[in-house]
């Protein structure tokens, strides 16, 4: 039975009802005259306390709350990609039909098209068994996704007794029903799924393999697993959104949730506009294509905002499901940590470090956890992938503040932002120094199969010069570089040209945007062959001006930018030039 | 008591700017309320909290002088409007936008709830179109765009002003004329700092483009919660009603955020860093995310707030937060300005989001981000040399990083440096900065294309 009661207290987003003994915990509910949604999130006695996902502004007590009976839900059917939705799953673009520019209140949705027809391919017949999780059937959602109809996880499942025939049908269709103990279960395209429960699967993989996002610092110093999990923490104008924006554009899966969690309206319209115009390395269509984006921007209402991260993180199970694999990146995490201090802090909570509530941390931790390969319930055998992407935006950049900390117990792949990177334009300023990456033991046997043996030496050998120059760093703080004996200074010379040359990486460029493994690999093996081949040359003789003057160094610093991903041979001819400016250099000295 | 469907009620309690009002049954919450004396003095304020016949109500003009016996509430029935029309311009109100030049009211086109609506990111147009503001440091090296927000962080006692007031004189030159507007909202500010902003756009003929705001130091506090609310609203109308490119100024938002904690303190709630409240980023958001360009509409709203940090600390929560929601920032130095620097901007730690989309082929110049890019990169190793230079002096030096030196000094001497009046092209700008360029060797240009460097780097 819905309950039903009236509002008693109003104070931002949110709201105290009476009469409300029959709500149940989490469920959503309607609240005042223009029927707003809100979720109960605490009950005491017969008052219920709800946060509301609209502005309350103008509520007033006395107005009627009514319970739906349900927790908060999305709606999992073919449609879902290419759009762009609130913190609960109402598309934008129909929001903007009912109140124009700006965002009204009290406007129910459908998240989906429910009238659109789509091209069916049934994969069982009847008789067949099915249970929760097992696909019945295909439709082609959009240019790059196939959507897999299946048997919802809370479904009986059972014997099918009737299957629609191939054809094109709409999402209110009934397209087969089952037989499980003399009762019958219809199933349709679609199904609901409460946000807050993860959604169930057979078994968790290890992930071993990489996600390759074309992003050379991530790639081949700090690189993640498809299904694992990773944070992105630094102040602003870091450039966390660009490196989020360059994940969710070329990383190698079949579908990109983006969730904009209180950060910038201008953000979620640069990905609405760029994304359609972009394509897929891999396949050629759009980007947009594979992409899901909830938005719900700092100034949307804050309770929303809270939601908006589960509305996302269930969309991405559900691709996962049909044996997918989906990044969910989720810009940022500090501020949906911030909605559960403010809806704490109105609740009265005793609160813990800096005010936010003491179960923060648990939070996060069930969050991370949604991340993972696993094998899908149900027929026939699907893996799919989760993988887990968090911006975190400290403040003041300081990472022992309490979000940044609890998420780095939680995370395997830690990418920490570096002001001072940032400040001498190094982009992305991820500190080489600060962070670290639990997969790359995983994965480096993929490395070793598809591209090259020697990778995880390679980069041993550059990560290597990287540090001793950290520390030579310091000497020349205090002595100046001519302090160093030609062998240390050549260090600091490679240690340069791996940043200009390997690690930074422009974004806005057309040829750097994007970095093929096998590309990485062959600027990786030329950088640590020019640093072991002129420590030998040094020790051949060669003087340290001339290697700095050869001009292959600059070559190799434009690399990234001049050669294409299809002009391999290139870098070859650089490697040659490179043997040969060697030779002479060395050469020459051996004359004299 | 009631007077024409409109209810008075008692005041139960009074701390600090807020009053709790007894008996309350029908008041909604954020409604205006009007707050009167015996005397027949009137106030406003709105309602925070509201419930079991009670509603928190905080008063923009201050409590001081108010009595509980003495002093009745009135629900108006509605949120806080601001009346607006084409005739604001050229006028100058008070911080809760009633009239302050002795002038009538002005007729309204329309009223509007001063709190705005969230705009529908779909529904944004992303900005890219690239203001000219004459000042070589912003066109050149962190380009402002309409319609985008892009604060100065600046110190006590620096230049912000001179260079805001820069922007508003000379940004509004390029382009049609009658389409350009300046709002300009005062925030707690010295009365001088507000005159010297009404004088320059005077001087400049922009005045009666404008529309003022004025809540001056010794105006009610809690009143600077209002006053960039009004001021957007009717910037909101201007750019989207009337398809006006509307810069807004607002100064100084560090003391909006202190109203802010100055309630939240009154209403004990549990504070987050520095004693500022846990939804101080939400609050600011939803001021800041008021600029934007929206499709289908002609105008835009670009805003320039200006910030003092408190101590010159970035990390400071009002800075630190302001700058995760605006598009940007423009630091002023302090070293800068001791050496007599005008604008002090320091570049390497300012930036400009929506700069990427904005430059280049058909807006600037194709070459503008690398030539940009590089001009960063030689003056953050200009500033490492120095440091180097303090410690080994100049004598332990390599050639290259005497170069450095060289680059650094040119870079603050001929182009950063510039006059208050004076406007500089984007083709200027752009020369100055490949001049600067040029005085390297090509081979330490690494991040412009070499079509570019043979075009126009300058040999010598």
């Amino acid at each position: 039975m819905a309950a039903k009661g009236r509002i008693v207290w109003v104070s931002g987003p949110a709201v105290r009802a009476d009469g409300m003994s029959d709500a149940k915990m989490y469920e959503t509910v309607t609240v005042g005259n223009s029927k707003l949604v809100g979720e109960v999130i605490r009950l005491t006695g017969d008052v219920a306390f709800i946060q509301v996902y609209e502005s309350t502004s103008g509520l007033k007590p006395g107005e009627p709350v009514v319970g739906t009976g349900n927790p908060l839900s999305v709606l999992l059917g073919p449609g879902i990609i290419g759009q762009i939705y609130d913190g609960i799953q109402r598309p934008l673009k129909e929001l903007s039909k009912a109140s124009g520019s700006f965002i009204g209140r009290g406007i129910t949705t459908t998240p989906v098209d429910m009238t659109k027809q789509y091209h069916f391919v049934p994969t069982v017949s009847v008789g067949d068994e099915v249970t929760p999780g097992s696909v019945i059937g295909t439709v082609q959602e959009s240019s790059l996704i196939e959507n897999s109809i299946m048997v919802p996880p809370d479904h009986k499942g059972g014997k099918i007794t009737n299957i629609v025939s191939e054809g094109d049908y709409d999402l209110e269709t009934e397209m087969a029903t089952t037989e499980k103990d003399g009762q019958t279960f219809p199933l349709k395209m679609y199904h609901k799924w409460p946000v807050r429960k993860p959604r169930p699967f057979l078994k968790r993989h290890d992930p071993t393999v990489p996600l390759i996002t074309g992003q050379r610092v991530i790639d081949t110093f700090f690189p993640i697993a498809k299904g694992g999990t990773g944070s992105i923490p630094g102040a602003f104008g870091t450039g966390k959104t660009v490196t989020l924006h360059q994940i969710a554009k070329w990383a190698d899966s079949q579908v990109v949730v983006y969730i904009g969690c209180g950060e910038r309206g201008n953000e979620m319209t640069e990905v609405l506009v760029e994304f359609p115009e972009l394509k897929d390395p891999r396949t050629g269509k759009p980007l947009m294509d594979r992409t899901v984006l909830v938005a719900n921007t700092s100034n949307m209402p804050v309770a929303a905002r809270e939601a908006s991260i589960y509305t996302g993180v269930t969309i991405a199970e559900y691709y996962r499901d049909m044996g997918k694999d989906v990044v969910l990146v989720a810009d940022s995490t500090s501020r949906w940590a911030e909605s559960l201090r403010e809806m704490s802090g109105r609740l009265e909570e005793m609160p813990a470090e800096e005010g936010y509530p003491s179960y923060l941390a648990s939070r996060l931790a069930e969050f991370y956890e949604r991340a993972g390969r696993v094998r899908a319930s149900g027929s026939p055998d699907r893996d799919g992938s989760v993988t887990l992407i968090g911006a975190v935006s400290p403040s003041g950049g300081d990472f022992t503040e309490p979000v940044t900390t609890h998420t780095m117990r939680f995370i395997k792949t830690f990418w920490a932002l570096d002001a001072k990177l940032a400040y001498s334009r190094h982009y992305p300023s991820i500190n080489w120094m600060n962070s670290y990456s639990g997969y790359l033991a995983d994965i480096a046997k993929w490395w070793g199969e598809n591209i090259s043996e020697d990778w995880l030496k390679l980069r041993g050998e550059s990560y290597g010069v990287l540090q001793r120059e950290d520390t030579l760093k310091e000497i020349v703080r205090l002595l100046g570089p001519e302090a160093l004996p030609d062998e240390e200074k050549l260090i600091l010379e490679v240690a340069r040209m791996i940043k200009i040359g390997l690690l930074q990486q422009n974004s806005f460029d057309e040829v750097d945007t994007y970095c093929s493994p096998e590309k990485q690999y062959k600027l990786l093996k030329l950088l640590v062959d020019f640093y072991n081949r002129g420590q030998q040359a040094l020790k051949e003789g060669a003087a340290l001006a001339d290697i700095r003057a050869m001009s292959v160094v600059s070559s190799m610093l434009k690399a990234r930018m001049d050669i294409k991903d299809d002009e391999m041979s290139k870098l070859d001819q650089l490697d040659v030039d490179m043997q040969e400016q060697f030779k002479s250099i060395t050469g020459v000295k051996v004359q004299n | 008591m009631s007077e024409g469907g409109v209810q008075y009620s008692k005041i139960a309690e009074i701390k600090g700017p807020l009053v709790v009002v007894d008996d309350v049954s029908n008041a909604a919450f954020d409604e205006l309320v009007e707050i009167e004396t015996n005397e027949g003095e009137r106030r406003l304020g709105k309602v925070l909290e509201v419930g079991n016949g009670k509603a928190i109500v905080q008063v923009f003009e201050g409590t001081t002088g108010l009595s509980i016996s003495g002093t009745n509430a009135k629900f108006v029935g509605k949120m806080m409007e601001m009346p607006v029309s084409k005739e604001l311009l050229g006028r100058v109100f008070d911080g809760l936008g009633r009239p302050k030049d002795g002038l009538p009211d002005p007729i309204a086109d329309k009223f509007v709830d001063i709190n705005g609506e969230p705009m529908n990111p779909e529904q944004r147009e992303y900005p890219k179109d690239f203001i000219q503001t004459g000042v070589s440091v912003i066109d050149g090296t962190m380009t402002l765009i309409r319609g985008q927000k892009l604060p100065i962080f600046s110190g006590s006692g620096m230049s912000h002003n001179l260079l805001a007031a820069q922007i508003a004189r000379q940004a509004s030159v390029v382009g049609t004329q009658d389409d350009f507007a300046v709002v300009f909202a005062a925030i707690g500010v010295q009365y001088s700092e507000a005159e010297y902003f009404r004088r320059s756009l005077e001087e400049s003929g922009a005045l009666k483009r404008s529309v003022l705001f004025l809540n001056t130091a010794d105006d009610p506090a809690i009143e600077r919660i209002i006053t960039p609310r009004v001021a957007l609203t009717v910037a909101e109308y201007l750019a989207f009603e009337l398809g006006m490119h509307v810069l807004v100024i607002l100064t100084d938002m560090t003391n909006y955020a202190e109203a802010l904690r100055e309630i939240s303190a009154a209403r004990e709630e549990v504070p987050g860093r520095k004693g500022y409240p846990g939804y101080l980023y939400t609050d600011l958001s939803t001021i800041y995310e008021r600029a934007g360009k929206l499709n289908g509409r002609k105008g835009s709203v670009t805003q320039v707030p200006i910030l003092s940090m408190p101590s010159d600390d970035i990390t400071h929560p009002i800075p630190d937060l302001t700058g995760y929601i605006t598009e940007g920032q423009i630091v002023l130095g302090r070293d800068l300005f001791r050496q007599g620097v005008y604008p002090p901007v320091n570049i390497l730690m300012s930036l400009s989001r929506l700069m990427k989309d904005g430059i280049g082929e058909g807006s600037t110049r194709a070459d503008h981000g690398e030539v940009s890019n590089q001009i960063y990169d030689a003056y953050s190793r200009a500033q490492e040399v120095r440091a180097l230079a303090g410690i080994v002096g100049k004598a332990g030096l390599t050639e290259i990083d005497l170069k450095y030196m060289d680059v650094g000094d040119a870079f603050e001497n001929e182009f950063l440096t510039q006059a208050t009046d004076e406007n500089r092209t984007i083709e200027e700008t752009l020369g100055i900065m490949w001049k600067i360029v040029s005085k390297l060797p090509k081979n330490e240009i690494t991040k412009i294309k070499d079509k570019y460097v043979d075009q126009y780097y300058k040999e010598k």
